[in-house]
């Protein structure tokens, strides 16, 4: 089959677009010269915003069946960047791709230089994992997988941290006594402005609610009563608990993510330490030493805060004291401390856990901090509810 | 794009002091880098290279004197002024400095979105140059944490050299790489800094690199908190008054003279 004779292929510049530095517009012709020789002509400036480079129309023209050889002439080029180079390096991929034999006349020597730099190194073939589409990530089957690769994962930490507590207790633990101080520091004393805050606001709600019911029926005194037990029981260790799973919760699972990402738990492995004993055993232990403590804070003021909305509902001070007196008891406030170092142990695991097992990117780290705080939301509120029942079978 | 000789050097130092808090790291720093020049930064480990680098770049003010580009102040210019002359930079950075959550084609493309006037088939395309500039064509759709400390190095610079910059700024661009690529990646600077026009101000400790490819260097000393030698490397290693410097260039006066040496046609 013969071509009657050469087919002019000109890519037009519209006259909008920008051309920086260039004096006559890009352009590129492709004519044939015979069945098996095709010669590609490049003319003007092959610079940003020239918009010459459109390679796929090319790569119609030039059959693989009939072309073997391409000859890219450079003889009437003008000014040229990267557009040029880009513009080569996909002609040269698609000639070694389709067996076509690639020559060059009379190339910028700068381009025909890179063009050699850029082709020294073979391209890699092996794709990256495959990453899939957003779609199927709401399969049934993906979502039951995650699901069970997450409850599996949460084992796995709970395990390692059990054996971790274990070498703790026999004193073979690589825990050192100088993180757990510093992150009680942070976790406690850093922690009571915020804390002074929420427990106080909690008590007054509290008080509130209780007040405008219990004075239609003339019980307004027993508001006491209701915010001391609810405050004891309840709202102090539940409100801290919150508090401190976004604020210590989401920094544990930072901290650990920029480790991850900064290799630095590698290191610690290599240095053959566990990074559960070295890490995440201070984390947990002082949060579930200062948690109680803020708890018992939180409830103090708790307490202070329903005082102060009693004093405005006409309940005198001493009053409310004395009704606060009879209400308190050892039970309510045993189980809210209990309530609490559960908390902290479920706060700082969902939190180091996330952080261990963080990806290396910033994205991955941000990912981890939510899960730490969510995780730690829904297990909070679930030992919540499992915690009142056991103590109502228990009548305590 | 050749450039006109301008009359004023490309980058002046003027009796710069580099201090963090009352700590001085230099001081009465002072030299020229003109257009098209090759400079490396020298010096011992903590000399306060790095630190250099970033008072040119901006990103830290200086405790006395000024930098100007093309004779006009950097460190005066409002901070419009100095994101337009940024806009003409390449940068590496000492450790990466990739953005983690983009792939690498994400990470080379995003100058290129923010700042040219290319399309997207037109990004693509420019992507996978760059990328197989620095000899990873085909890595597009990696992740940084999932390619070598190398490969970063050389995914770094790809993004660095996206927009065709004016100036290049590299901070120990080989460090860590094995020395083929590390050969590779000197032609390839020169390549880029001998094809685009563009000055190259690079730290490093690669003697192979500075006599390979350096035109101008400056030294700076860990000891005396200053510079104690400026000029042609090539020239230093057999010349410089201080001993210090022709030690460092001859790596302790170990080295063979004639070991490393430019070839004339990059005088
Ligand atoms: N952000 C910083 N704050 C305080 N000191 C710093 C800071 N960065 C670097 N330094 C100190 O400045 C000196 C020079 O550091 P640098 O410029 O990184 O050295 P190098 O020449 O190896 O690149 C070192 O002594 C280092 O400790
Ligand atoms: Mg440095």
């Amino acid at each position: 089959m013969a071509f009657p004779g050469p087919i002019p292929y000109t890519l037009a510049i519209p006259d909008k677009l920008p051309t920086p530095m260039s004096d006559a517009p890009a352009g590129l012709r492709l004519a044939r010269q015979n069945d098996k020789d095709a010669l590609l002509e490049l003319s003007g400036g092959w610079v940003q915003g020239s918009k010459a480079a459109d390679f796929a129309s090319l790569r119609e023209q030039l059959q693989p069946g009939t072309h073997t050889r391409l000859l890219i002439d450079g003889t009437a080029l003008g000014p040229w960047d990267s557009t040029l180079v880009a513009f080569l390096l996909q002609c040269h991929n698609h000639c070694a791709q389709e067996g076509i034999e690639l020559t060059t006349r009379n190339l910028p020597p700068g381009a025909e230089r890179l063009l050699a730099l850029a082709t020294a190194v073979a391209p890699h073939q092996q794709p990256a994992a495959s990453r899939g589409s957003w779609l199927a990530g709401l399969s049934p089957r993906q979502l039951f997988g995650k699901a069970v690769g997450a409850v599996r994962e949460s084992l796995a930490f709970t395990g390692e941290v059990s054996i971790a507590l274990a070498r703790l207790v026999t004193g073979k633990s690589n825990t050192r006594f100088q993180d757990f101080r510093h992150f009680a520091y942070q976790a406690g004393p850093d922690a009571l402005g915020i804390i002074s805050l929420t427990s106080v606001l909690v008590g007054m709600i509290l008080a509130y609610l209780g007040a405008v019911q219990l004075e239609q029926f003339g019980a307004g005194v027993y508001v006491a009563n209701l915010v001391s037990i609810g405050v004891l029981r309840e709202m102090g260790a539940l409100m801290t608990a919150v508090v401190m799973a976004g604020r210590t919760g989401a920094a544990y699972a930072a901290q650990l993510g920029t480790m991850q990402t900064n290799e630095e738990i590698d290191a610690i492995t290599t240095l053959g330490v566990s990074p559960v004993e070295f890490l995440v055993i201070p984390r947990i232990l002082a949060l579930m030493a200062v948690m109680p403590l803020l708890t018992l804070y939180a409830n103090l003021l708790g307490i202070v805060g329903g005082g102060v909305v009693a004093g405005g509902m006409g309940i005198s001070p001493l009053q409310y004291i004395s009704q606060t007196e009879h209400a308190l008891a050892v039970n309510h406030l045993a189980v809210g401390l209990a309530k609490s170092v559960v908390f902290a142990a479920l706060i700082a695991v969902a939190g180091c856990r996330a952080g261990i097992n963080s990806g290396r990117s910033s994205a991955a780290v941000g990912q981890a901090a939510t899960e730490a705080v969510v995780t730690a939301i829904v297990y909070l509120i679930v030992a919540d509810a499992a915690i009142n029942i056991l103590c109502q079978q228990l009548h305590i | 794009m050749t450039v006109a000789p301008a009359p004023a050097p490309l980058i002046s130092i003027r009796e710069l002091t580099m201090a963090y808090g009352p700590v001085v790291i230099q001081r009465d720093l002072n030299f020229d880098i003109g257009r098209g020049d090759i400079f490396v930064i020298m010096g011992g480990s903590g000399c306060g290279k790095s630190t250099l680098l970033k008072h040119m770049l901006g990103l830290v003010a200086p405790a006395a004197g000024e930098i100007l580009y093309s004779g006009e102040s950097f460190t005066r210019a409002s901070a419009q002024q100095r994101d337009a002359i940024r806009r003409r930079w390449g940068i590496t950075y000492q450790t990466g400095g990739m953005f983690s959550a983009m792939t690498l084609a994400e990470n080379v493309a995003l100058p290129l979105q923010l700042y040219s006037a290319y399309s997207r088939g037109e990004i693509a395309d420019i992507v996978a140059y760059k990328l197989a500039l620095v000899g990873l064509a085909g890595f597009q759709d990696y992740y940084p944490a999932e390619i070598s400390g190398g490969m970063l190095k050389r995914a770094a610079l790809a993004r660095a050299i996206a927009l065709d910059p004016e100036i290049l700024f590299f901070d120990e661009p080989s460090a860590g790489l094995d020395p083929i690529s590390s050969r590779l990646l000197d032609d390839l600077i020169f390549e880029l800094k001998e094809s685009t026009g563009a000055t190259v101000v690079i730290v490093t400790h690669e003697l192979a690199s500075i006599f390979a490819i350096a035109t101008n260097s400056v030294y700076l000393d860990a000891t005396s908190h200053t510079m104690i030698d400026c000029g042609d490397p090539a020239y230093l290693r057999d010349h410089s008054q201080q001993a210090v410097v022709r030690e460092f260039l001859t790596r302790g006066g170990s080295l063979a003279k004639t070991a490393q040496t430019r070839s004339p046609e990059h005088e």
